[in-house]
């Protein structure tokens, strides 16, 4: 294995900035000549203050590879030091130092039959998951399940939708289902065919997730888990 | 590099002759990290083994483990996602102890560190050795929790905390380094958080 290139900080400009739901930024950001990634790769943003004190943190991409812009989508945490910012000062125009991409582990090979089985903001790694299949004509390859407070509380539903994604909402009944994660029988037949399974969002969502996907007899070692949450136990 | 519009400091200047460059104090939570589903395996069916370039290869099992003298680390430990955690207390045993029933042979230079998900992490042997690791089994003085690597985990806290296999059942001595798990997935060899050692070529 060849050892692999460094990836150096380099500058991004913001060039679109909206708010696709009361508590989520979504950052689309343009870089000179990046590397291309695989969907499921995530990048460091860097703040630096102007005592030279830095604060940096990992944030998923959403977008596809061919998309000329990288796109994040960023919760934003109480008294958090770099969701905040990102999320109330931060505007079109601003530059921020950005390292990547990192990650080779929870990455979608674009072959793979795979169930990613996010929540909230974890459902960014797949996004791009489901954008690249899109691209490349496989979207049959990208199957999301997808558990949000609500409708309208989940960043990219609508598209998600679209892709044909199953959700379960924690806060609200809809057609009958009553409020709640998703429980095996529902996960079942999600996972027909499936050979891998990504796990994604806060550190609490992300144990319930394993645990699900070993309770409905996905092997161990088909799991990817991808942690976001600051906090656990 | 651009200072940026708007941002100042959140948190008081740290104690920076305790925080490495690029980490932040996560004060009193512990985040947790793991690529894998998290394992559930009974602590009084754990076995560890120490085994390759060693003169007598060797497994204990859990309560073989606690026969051996107790050894606690106090002190600091660094994540490469840049958190840091301060005064933590392990206790379980000194690696060194383990090294000296199986007797690394004079080849044996680095360590192989395997889980039992098949997680890997290598290590120089001159990390793991001197006092600067352990196999720990409770944390504050309680059990490891399980997603924290319970029962057993390794800890080599002078470096970040990848190398601290979570779920440790094997030390594999070896002449030559090898990349682990995440070593091949583009992270550091070494991994010193002084030296900000995080990516491949850093
Ligand atoms: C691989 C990866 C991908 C990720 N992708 C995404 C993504 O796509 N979208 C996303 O939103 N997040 C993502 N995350 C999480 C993200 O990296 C940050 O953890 C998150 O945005 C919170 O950072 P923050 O600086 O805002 O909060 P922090 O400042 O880290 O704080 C979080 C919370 O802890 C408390 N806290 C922390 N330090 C202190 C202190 N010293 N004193 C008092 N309180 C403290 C704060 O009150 C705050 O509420 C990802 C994480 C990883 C590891």
């Amino acid at each position: 294995m060849p050892p692999a290139p460094l990836a150096a900080w380099t500058d991004g400009r913001i060039i679109e900035l909206d708010h696709p739901t009361a508590t989520t930024v979504r950052l689309r950001m343009h870089v000179e000549d990046r590397p291309r990634h695989l969907p499921g790769q995530h990048y460091l943003i860097r703040l630096r203050a102007p005592d030279d004190y830095t604060a940096q943190r990992s944030y998923s991409l959403a977008s596809d590879s061919d998309d000329p812009l990288l796109e994040f989508l960023v919760e934003r945490q109480p008294d958090g030091e770099v969701s905040e910012f990102l999320a109330d000062v931060a505007e079109v125009g601003d530059v921020l130092e950005l390292r990547g991409p990192i990650g080779r582990w929870f990455v979608w090979d674009t072959t793979t039959p795979v169930l990613c089985l996010v929540g909230g903001t974890g459902v960014v790694p797949a996004v791009a998951m489901a954008r690249t299949a899109r691209r490349l004509g496989r979207a049959d390859l990208v199957r999301v399940a997808a558990v949000g407070r609500g409708p309208d509380e989940l960043p990219y539903a609508r598209e998600l939708e679209k892709h044909g994604a199953t959700f379960a909402w924690t806060r609200s009944e809809s057609d009958g289902r009553p409020a709640g994660a998703f429980t095996r029988d529902e996960l079942a037949p999600l996972l027909d065919g499936v050979e891998l399974a990504f796990a994604c969002g806060s550190a609490r969502f992300a144990s319930y997730a394993e645990e699900l996907l070993l309770d409905a007899s996905v092997d161990a070692g088909s799991i990817r888990v991808e942690r976001f949450g600051p906090t656990g136990g | 590099m651009p200072v940026t519009r708007g941002f100042q400091r959140r948190r008081p200047e740290p104690d920076r002759s305790r925080l490495p460059p690029g980490q932040y104090d996560t004060g009193s939570s512990w985040p947790v990290l793991t690529a894998e589903a998290t394992p559930h395996q009974p602590a009084e069916a754990w076995q560890l083994s120490v085994d390759g370039l060693v003169e007598a290869p060797h497994t204990w099992s859990w309560s073989e483990l606690h026969a051996f003298e107790g050894s606690s680390y106090f002190g600091d430990i660094h994540c490469v996602t840049t958190w840091s955690k301060f005064d933590m207390t392990f206790t379980g045993i000194s690696v060194d102890d383990l090294l000296a029933v199986a007797r690394p042979t004079s080849e044996a230079a680095y360590v192989m560190a395997h889980s039992v998900t098949g997680y890997t992490t290598n290590l120089p042997l001159a990390d793991v050795t001197g006092g600067r690791a352990w196999i720990v089994w409770s944390v504050d003085g309680k059990p490891l929790p399980r997603q924290h690597g319970g029962p057993v985990r390794l800890l080599v806290p002078h470096l970040y905390f990848w190398k601290s296999a979570k779920w440790v059942s094997r030390l594999e001595l070896m002449a030559e380094d090898r990349p682990g798990f995440w070593e091949q997935n583009g992270y550091h060899d070494r991994g010193d958080p002084w030296l900000e050692q995080r990516y491949q070529g850093d």
